[in-house]
């Protein structure tokens, strides 16, 4: 019997596909546009093909930023994936407690951007915040307005406490969807925790992980906000990551043109770590 | 549609972009793919090869006008070839 193939269904995309035409498509044609000329003002632009596109290129300082994105992202998901799974293993599955624990996980993703800045901001001063205050007591020199590996660590730990309340509810999700069958095989089994884990749950959570993952990774390639207010993306330049340096770029400077390049650049880069990190995990699944 | 800041060569890039998903779209519906597996390490569908084939374009001109003197228009062929190249063998 021949299949029938009814494609009719797409025409349901259509609202979605117009809303996105009209909140990201056009803006980025628009992008396009200002990156190969040179604007002084609405109505006077000069053409200038692919000249920003090199000069951004070989600017050091986006090579810089570039590479302290790279470091940054990277560390945010060295501790932040590990880390939410350990969370996840070990909340409470069922009771009043495990209500609790997850709203208490909850909060953290209630505060705004700005607000943990601020707060870390005030958290870290060695004369007013707990946290500052504290290691200066304890006999450390910590200064994350003038150190520059103090700053970063500030940075990261404020991005840890921020974030990884997300990995840990995703994978508390996927660990309560699996079935009690594969436990009481895995008893039976005498399978221990660390099997379980390997051969169960950790398979289980693949695709709340790979959320988890590409979430994570886009959100802190992004950054901006919680840096800014907290170190400004100093001491020096050593906490300027690629938004603060593009946000510059286009207001500070209002070098629109280049930095609408360097906003195609980044998103290129975006794309295609986000399709790496996608293609990687959901193939690993089909040639297994 | 001017604080869009069209210029022609822009304007028939997105053109070609829109005519080529209009002639995928045909394309599918005429002749509907399979996946298969060529040179690429993974089994991809035409739509996916067009993704490759088009992101790596874009990475042929970056490199090309990052790290060369070289004209934009051999990076543009060089674009041409591994379209092709993934399209036809991918």
């Amino acid at each position: 019997m021949n299949k029938v193939h009814n494609n009719k269904a797409w025409w349901l995309v259509l609202p979605v596909f117009l809303l996105v035409a009209f909140s990201a498509i056009v803006p980025m044609m628009t992008v396009v546009n200002y990156s190969v000329q040179d604007i002084f003002d609405p109505s006077t632009r000069i053409f200038v093909g692919f000249d920003w596109y090199k000069q951004v290129l070989q600017d050091p300082r986006l090579h810089d930023s570039l590479l302290r994105q790279f470091i940054y992202s990277g560390c945010v998901l060295l501790i932040e994936i590990p880390l939410g799974i350990a969370i996840a293993l070990t909340m409470p599955t069922k009771g009043r407690w495990a209500s609790l624990c997850l709203i208490v996980m909850a909060i953290p993703l209630l505060i705004p951007w700005n607000v943990v800045g601020t707060i870390w901001q005030i958290f870290g001063r060695a004369d007013i915040g707990l946290l500052g205050w504290s290691l200066n007591e304890a006999g450390i020199d910590y200064n994350y307005a003038s150190n520059t590996m103090d700053a970063w660590v500030t940075v990261l730990v404020m991005d840890v406490w921020h974030w990884t309340s997300l990995v840990a509810l995703l994978c508390y999700s996927g660990l309560r969807a699996i079935p009690d069958v594969y436990y009481q095989a895995a008893r039976i089994d005498r399978a221990s925790a660390w099997a379980v884990f390997r051969h169960i749950q950790l398979p289980k959570m693949k695709s709340v992980l790979l959320i988890a993952v590409l979430l994570r990774f886009m959100d802190s390639f992004m950054i901006y906000t919680e840096p800014f207010v907290l170190t400004g993306g100093g001491p020096g330049n050593a906490t300027t990551f690629l938004s603060q340096t593009l946000t510059k770029m286009a207001i500070g400077q209002f070098d629109l043109g280049p930095a609408a390049a360097f906003s195609l650049v980044y998103f290129l880069i975006i794309l295609l770590l986000s399709w790496l990190f996608y293609t990687a995990m959901t193939h690993a699944d089909k040639n297994r | 549609m001017g604080w869009m800041a069209w210029t022609l060569p822009t304007a028939i890039f997105f053109g070609a972009i829109a005519l080529i998903l209009v002639g995928m779209t045909v394309w599918e519906i005429r002749s509907p793919c399979a996946e298969r597996r060529g040179f690429l390490p993974i089994a991809t569908t035409r739509g996916d090869r067009l993704f490759i084939g088009l992101l790596g374009s874009a990475y042929w001109h970056l490199l090309i006008l990052g790290v060369t003197d070289w004209s934009i228009w051999i990076a543009s062929l060089l674009s041409m070839l591994w379209l092709f190249a993934v399209m036809r063998w991918g």
